[in-house]
């Protein structure tokens, strides 16, 4: 009984299909988005993420309709992110069937669209995506947020920077380590745990995932609301129900 | 012609799911999303979704002039009230400061941070966010096939505190208990998001569209 934890499929888009790279890149083809959509929520999937990774604009209205298809068939929450710039594209995204719309690099390029955005459309559907890399190791470890995929560094401390997003009316924090992005070796606790203990909006820890003890130490060691992952889902190694029975079987609040 | 569903658009939130998830229990029927008044009234049942903050709803609502329409559909018809559509049929919400529909007697209050503290002394966070069980204290036509304690989508900061426990006929332990679903005659409203919850929640959807708006 209680709040459940989350497990969140996260499925990377570009030009019309789910895609899984290492570390940012060397994609691979995964699958239609509408028909794995479809089997993660009847494999019990909390919600789902769509991160649009289209490079060329004239694809980027692609996802809309992907959206528009899924949220027609699939009645859980829909995350999706990727190239949102403006009230505008949030806009076009809620309407098209998102309930939550996730924002990356133009947080920090534009801090005051994500201050925009909550305040129009309500926290509730404002998820700030952070890419954080450690930079400082030991005893006081740091980490420092990337933009731009992962290729730009900001100068900004990832914690910080989280708690200002909290102020300017984020949601939920999306976390990402791009040290761990791929790897497979499990989140970077020491991240996840800094940002739950440092923030009172649900944390979704992102990046690392290679194996179900992973997850729930996300929940149970990283502290963590939300665990998202997609490559273990993504070619066939674990199903959403085994993960949640794995959490279950440790004392993890989950829906089965 | 008279719509079987109409959705209350009154430009807070969206409104896709619900009319996504209406259309897919109630094949065949016409669900509208409207801010029509004579739509609404016309329309067999009515649908009353809201997200967002309580002030800039009931602002909304009056800005359209649909204050009326929905105290009038919810004495006359089924009538659903889903997130801020429960809040806002209260007398009061605490949310701005807010004076709300006043179809149900009662306020509406926001977790308090400093109680936020499971049994196990863990941290719980605002907005209460993601799956929670669902008790149901009385039997309803819209409770039909939905297990007791199942698990529904919450995401909201902000609890009705109804002034009569007879109007509560669901209710949520974060961290102690809340009122999250009420009924009264042809009125049921609920904090959590049917669309959003699965197959409970379809289940509850359906068992709307075909509900004659008798309470036993």
């Amino acid at each position: 009984m209680g709040l459940a934890k989350r497990i969140i499929p996260c499925l990377d888009v570009t030009a019309g299909r789910v895609v899984k790279g290492v570390n940012f890149v060397n994609l691979r083809d995964a699958g239609d988005p509408v028909e794995i959509a479809r089997r993660y929520d009847e494999q019990g999937a909390d919600e789902l993420t769509f991160l649009d990774i289209t490079a060329s604009s004239d694809d980027r209205d692609l996802i809309l309709q992907i959206i528009e298809d899924v949220a027609a068939q699939v009645f859980i929450p829909l995350t999706v992110g990727g190239g949102v710039r403006q009230p505008g594209d949030v806009l076009r995204l809620l309407n098209a069937g998102a309930d939550k719309v996730s924002i990356n690099t133009s947080a920090v390029t534009n801090p005051q669209l994500v201050k925009d955005c909550s305040g129009r459309f309500g926290s509730q559907c404002i998820v700030v995506a952070i890419d954080a890399k450690q930079t400082v190791w030991g005893a006081n470890p740091k980490w420092e947020v990337f933009t731009h995929g992962g290729r730009r560094a900001t100068g900004l401390d990832a914690v910080e920077w989280g708690k200002k997003m909290q102020e300017l009316g984020a949601g939920e924090i999306l976390l990402t380590s791009m040290d761990r992005d791929g790897a497979k070796i499990g989140f970077d606790l020491n991240l996840t745990r800094a940002f739950s203990d440092a923030l009172n909006i649900p944390i979704i820890a992102s990046g690392g995932v290679g194996n179900l003890q992973h997850l729930a130490d996300g929940v149970v060691r990283g502290g963590a609301d939300a665990v998202l992952a997609a490559s273990i889902f993504h070619f066939g190694e674990y199903t959403v129900e085994q993960a949640k029975r794995a959490m279950a079987e440790q004392g993890i609040e989950v829906r089965l | 012609m008279a719509v079987d569903i109409a959705v209350v658009d009154y430009g807070m939130g969206n409104l896709h799911s619900v009319a996504k998830a209406l259309e897919h229990v109630a094949k065949g029927a016409s669900v509208a999303v409207t801010g029509d008044a004579q739509t609404i009234l016309e329309a067999g049942r009515v649908v009353f979704p809201g997200q967002g903050a309580a002030p800039d709803c009931m602002r909304e609502i009056d800005a359209r002039g649909l204050r009326e329409v929905i105290v009038r559909s919810a004495r006359e018809k089924p009538f659903l009230g889903i997130c801020m559509g429960l809040q806002v049929l209260f007398d009061h919400s605490d949310e701005g400061d807010t004076p709300c529909l006043g179809v149900f007697q009662g306020q509406v209050k926001r977790f308090s941070q400093d109680k936020m503290v499971d049994a196990q002394g863990s941290r719980l966070k605002v907005p209460h966010m993601g799956w929670n069980n669902v008790l149901q204290l009385r039997p309803h036509p819209l409770w039909a096939g939905i297990d007791n304690g199942a698990r529904f989508y919450f995401v909201h900061s902000y609890f009705v505190v109804p002034e009569q426990p007879a109007l509560a006929v669901g209710y949520t332990d974060y961290p102690s208990q809340f009122v999250c679903a009420c009924a009264r005659d042809n009125v049921f409203a609920v904090q959590f998001h049917p669309e959003k919850s699965a197959s409970a929640g379809l289940r509850l959807l359906a068992n709307f569209v075909t509900w004659n708006g008798i309470p036993a």
